[in-house]
């Protein structure tokens, strides 16, 4: 009899995600921020723009230009130091950034211009590319930009033999991890982001196995996810802009 | 919203200065408030952020286990890292470290590193073989200014509370935190003192920094001795103004360093 | 599926929230129509008037608009002209007959006017498609900025500072003794002694923090009387 993953290594349930926070207009200095944490992964995300863009051949004479720039933190990792600097992984991830965003942002105001989304993280413990896109999006908003949806992002997961919601590192690593395994079992790990208000997946990747059916739950898991994620940033956003010191 | 243009002149900050009324109303000598976080990553084996006004640093302390240099069996290794992140103000760039990036490291690392606030032989496993090796990463949140000063007292905030990780196989085992805390035999803290004209301030604003013909970077330990000291900006300073500066920096280390516990 | 409204009166709206379903109601600026639904575009406050819907932003870049006010920093002394920095991506251009009430002359050094650096309060009097601008300085008000300090504002704050009819920018001047200059790109200039500077910086900076608070101008004049 093989025992499947009944019980997660936190005690969540299946489908429920770590706690999280959110604060916005965390950096005064940009034009729009905010931070996300969830679990043990906390983003920070600044946005600065619209603003001259250079080099010239960059331009877009029919609107602004989004780009998004992720980074960990150097003693943000799960082990050795990461070498600060733009690695290949860093550069995937901003691009899938940018193209999970750029559907919601209407820079068709700013011909020329461009929009930098500034994302770092100071711990992480898995969902990092998900964490980001929730911070960046608030930033969006506290910036004013005109934004048809929010944008939230999950990772949902496959491990051994169920689909779960906010995989950990120690459930990205579930072979590693598990004990009594007599041999290795599939794990996928899908982060998924989707406009807030319809659920419109806006970001969908997959590393591992995965059957057809699995990843319907996990495309509907995510969605629900997005749109709790969603209840978050909608109340961190209303909370920068009422009450006050006066 | 950027235009590095879009800055009050030099010659109103004087006319404010001449009245020891600064752009925000504080005195030439006055600092902002300053307070320390500690622990604030997870993931680091120390950390701590520092607030001052509105300028937030953190910093993170990372060590692994390595083969010594060669000419150095005995000692373990030090490095301070700052990477100044376009996150933190416009007026940073993303790419390879800026010289004032590089110089913020530098002058933080030496302040650590002269002082001997950590001693390389206490990092030593098995000589020839085997040392730790501590890495401090700088990263400012935002940058309102004074990001010299914060980062030397972050950076000494996170080593002060860091602990080694677990041993396994004669590597670093990130999984576990033990009790031992890195030791650090004293606390230096730089304080800079910019000159704009004939006025020193201290803890400048952004626009202060951009205005100032030159500065001084005084790093001093507990029981006042000088452990570095750098120089910036193109303008002359006699030597009795210097003497100034090292006194306002002193007076100013001991009150930021009541806040390190 | 009957008409509905979702929200009332000041409340603080995201992008993506639906403020009302049903054709009845009419959409303002900063939403859009999806479906029968009213969807917000920009994070605001929402005021309701029977069925019209209007949405102030809370926060919002610079969009130039012809006769727009700006505050701008000369970036650029040019053949037949200047180039002004006014804060976001594209630059404003004063062409030298635009400059002032006088002829200036062809090959005059036009840094007599105005030299690198030089702060001005201008207006725009056109804007491209590629929002190329341009601005005059022939009008009331309109001038070189000497002295005095800078501040910025989000722009979309600025009707809040500048208050009903000017009157909580004049409220300010008159308890801080000071001139000031507001400009539609949210850029403050204010001129006066060191100390007043600091204390109508320091309310101005308040209305921006807390520009979306009912009794904003009593308390602004609290601030002001009472001192810090």
């Amino acid at each position: 009899m093989i025992m499947g993953y009944d019980k997660r290594f936190d005690g969540r349930k299946q489908y429920e995600m770590r706690p999280m926070s959110a604060k916005v207009g965390v950096v005064p200095r940009a034009d729009g921020s905010a931070m996300f944490q969830i679990g043990k992964t906390t983003a920070i995300a600044a946005v600065y723009g619209p603003r001259d863009l250079h080099p010239k051949f960059l331009q877009n004479p029919r609107g602004g230009l989004l780009r998004c720039h992720y980074s960990m933190m150097p003693f943000s990792g799960h082990g050795e130091r990461v070498r600060p600097g733009q690695n290949r992984r860093a550069k995937e991830i901003s691009r899938v950034m940018e193209a999970s965003l750029r559907g919601v942002v209407d820079l068709n105001a700013f011909p020329n211009a461009v929009v930098d989304v500034f994302i770092e993280l100071p711990q992480t413990d898995a969902g990092t590319r998900c964490a980001g896109i929730c911070a960046a999006s608030m930033a969006l908003a506290d910036a004013g930009l005109d934004m048809k949806d929010m944008v939230a992002a999950v990772s949902a997961g496959f491990v051994h033999d169920r689909i779960v919601a906010d995989l950990t590192y120690e459930e990205e690593h579930y072979n590693e991890f598990a004990k009594g395994l007599k041999e290795e079992v599939h794990v996928a790990d899908i982060p998924i982001a989707c406009q807030v208000s319809n659920g419109e997946i806006v970001l969908l990747q997959m590393d591992g196995k995965v059957s057809a059916e699995f990843l319907a739950e996990a495309l509907e898991v995510g969605k629900k996810a997005c749109a709790e994620i969603g209840e978050v940033q909608r109340k961190a956003l209303k909370e920068r802009f009422t009450g006050g010191s006066l | 919203m950027n235009a590095n243009l879009m800055n009050t002149t030099k010659e109103h900050i004087l006319r404010g200065l001449d009245a020891n009324v600064r752009l925000d109303g504080r005195k030439k000598e006055d600092y902002r408030a300053v307070s320390i976080e500690y622990d604030v990553s997870k993931s680091a084996e120390g950390s701590a952020r520092v607030r001052c006004g509105q300028t937030e640093v953190l910093a993170g302390v990372k060590m692994a286990i390595e083969e010594p240099y060669p000419d150095t069996p005995d000692k373990g290794n030090l490095m301070v890292n700052a990477e100044l992140s376009p996150l933190s103000s416009p007026e940073f760039e993303t790419g390879p470290p800026s010289d004032w990036g590089i110089e913020v490291a530098r002058i933080t690392d030496r302040g650590i590193r002269e002082s001997h606030a950590l001693m390389p032989s206490t990092l030593c496993i098995e000589s020839g073989k085997a040392v730790w090796s501590v890495s401090v990463d700088v990263v400012p949140i935002c940058d309102s200014g004074n990001l010299l000063d914060m980062a030397g007292l972050v950076s000494i905030a996170a080593l002060s509370h860091a602990h080694y990780p677990g041993v396994k196989d004669g590597n670093a085992d990130y999984g576990t935190r033990t009790d031992k805390k890195l030791k650090l035999e004293s606390t230096p803290l730089p304080v800079t003192v910019w000159a704009i004209g004939k006025h020193f301030i201290i803890d400048p604003l952004p626009e202060e920094e951009k205005a100032a013909d030159a500065r001084l970077t005084i790093t001093t330990t507990a029981d006042g001795t000088i452990v570095a000291l750098q120089k910036g900006g193109s303008m002359p300073l006699k030597s009795e103004q210097i003497n100034d500066m090292v006194k306002l920096a002193l007076r100013v280390a001991k009150d930021l360093r009541h806040k390190l516990h | 599926m009957s008409d509905q409204l979702f929200v009332k009166d000041r409340d603080v709206v995201v992008p993506g929230e639906t403020l009302a379903t049903g054709l009845s109601y009419i959409p303002g600026q900063y939403m859009y129509r999806e479906g029968n639904n009213i969807i917000a575009a920009k994070v605001g406050l929402v005021s309701v008037e029977g069925k019209v819907l209007k949405l102030v932003p809370l926060a919002s870049p610079f969009i130039p608009k012809v006769g727009d006010v700006v505050i701008g920093v000369v970036e650029d002394v040019m053949l037949m002209g200047w180039r002004f920095n006014i804060g976001g991506p594209n630059s404003a251009v004063l062409n030298v007959k635009d400059a002032t009430n006088e002829f200036i002359g062809r090959g005059v050094d036009l840094t007599q006017y105005f030299g690198l650096g030089d702060m001005v309060f201008c207006k725009i009097v056109n804007v491209t498609s590629q929002n190329l601008i341009d601005v005059t300085m022939r009008g009331p008000g309109l001038r070189k900025l000497d002295g005095g300090r800078v501040m910025r504002i989000n722009p979309a704050k600025v009707p809040r500072v500048i208050g009903k009819d000017g009157t909580m920018t004049k409220m300010i001047m008159d308890e801080t003794k000071t001139d000031i200059v507001i400009g539609q790109n949210g850029v403050i200039w204010i001129s006066g002694s060191p100390e007043g500077e600091v204390k109508a910086a320091n309310a101005i900076r308040k209305i921006d923090e807390n520009a979306h608070m009912s009794g904003l101008t009593q308390a602004i004049k609290r601030f002001l009387e009472g001192g810090e």
